[in-house]
């Protein structure tokens, strides 16, 4: 029964994966590209907790924090190209 | 027009505590749960990376006046030295040992020589990471 709902709810991570992979292939521009990559790693991060939970395992936990982590740090960083031009500044501007 | 980013500045700071505390946890597990040297050394090393994104190379260069050339061959070093420390005792070459010892707070706490190992694998990948990154940035 349970078991049942954890598998819905991946059929529709796995739908919301794909529709924001349609915007990453599509997006007009480029900030709409890393926003769905962005929501890519927080779907990412609900399928592995679903199937942590399916595998009956807390091995995996530490993932969850991980693809956290990485995915803030690759968003600020395309952020911060986007608008400076470069990711990692030499010296503060002002 | 003067770039504000005091929001950034701020999350960094606050998030940089968590990522730090929870590599080290990752370090520290590695024995018994997921985790070890290299992923503790990768976490550490997307926290500075971080760092360097909120902040600039300068600041943070003088803020931890490390010099991530000789963090990578410091761990090396340290990572070849344990294994040749078991070739004094008479055992092969990489051979690991652990006790159990009464610790002030911990109180019986498992201590394994597997742990300094793993210390010269997590230096080599922060300062492999962390100078692979820098000098890319170094012309943009």
């Amino acid at each position: 029964m349970f078991n049942g709902f954890l598998h819905i709810c991946l059929f529709f991570l796995s739908l919301s994966i794909l529709a924001a992979l349609y915007r990453v292939v599509k997006g007009p521009s480029t900030p709409d590209r890393v926003m769905a990559l962005d929501n890519i790693g927080v779907n990412l991060i609900a399928i592995v907790a679903c199937l942590s939970i399916l595998l009956r395992t807390h091995a995996f936990f530490d993932i969850i924090l991980l693809i956290g982590i990485l995915s803030f740090v690759g968003t600020i960083a395309f952020a911060r190209f986007i608008e400076r031009g470069t990711a990692i500044e030499r010296k503060r501007i002002h | 027009m003067i770039p504000n980013d005091v929001i950034l500045r701020s999350v960094t700071k606050a998030a940089i505590v968590i990522i730090f505390t929870f590599s080290i946890y990752l370090f520290f597990g590695g024995h018994h749960n997921p985790g070890g040297g290299f992923i503790g050394g990768l976490s550490v090393a997307s926290g500075l990376v971080l760092l360097y994104l909120s902040f600039d190379i300068e600041t943070v260069s003088k803020n931890i006046p490390v010099d991530f050339k000789k963090v990578a061959a410091f761990g090396v070093l340290l990572a070849l030295l344990t294994g040749m420390s078991s070739l004094f005792v008479g055992k092969p070459f990489l051979n690991q040992t652990f006790g159990y010892f009464e610790l002030p707070i911990f109180g019986k706490t498992e201590l394994a020589t597997a742990v300094l190992f793993d210390v010269g694998v997590a230096l080599a990948v922060i300062g492999t990471a962390v100078t692979i990154i820098l000098s890319i940035s170094e012309d943009g």
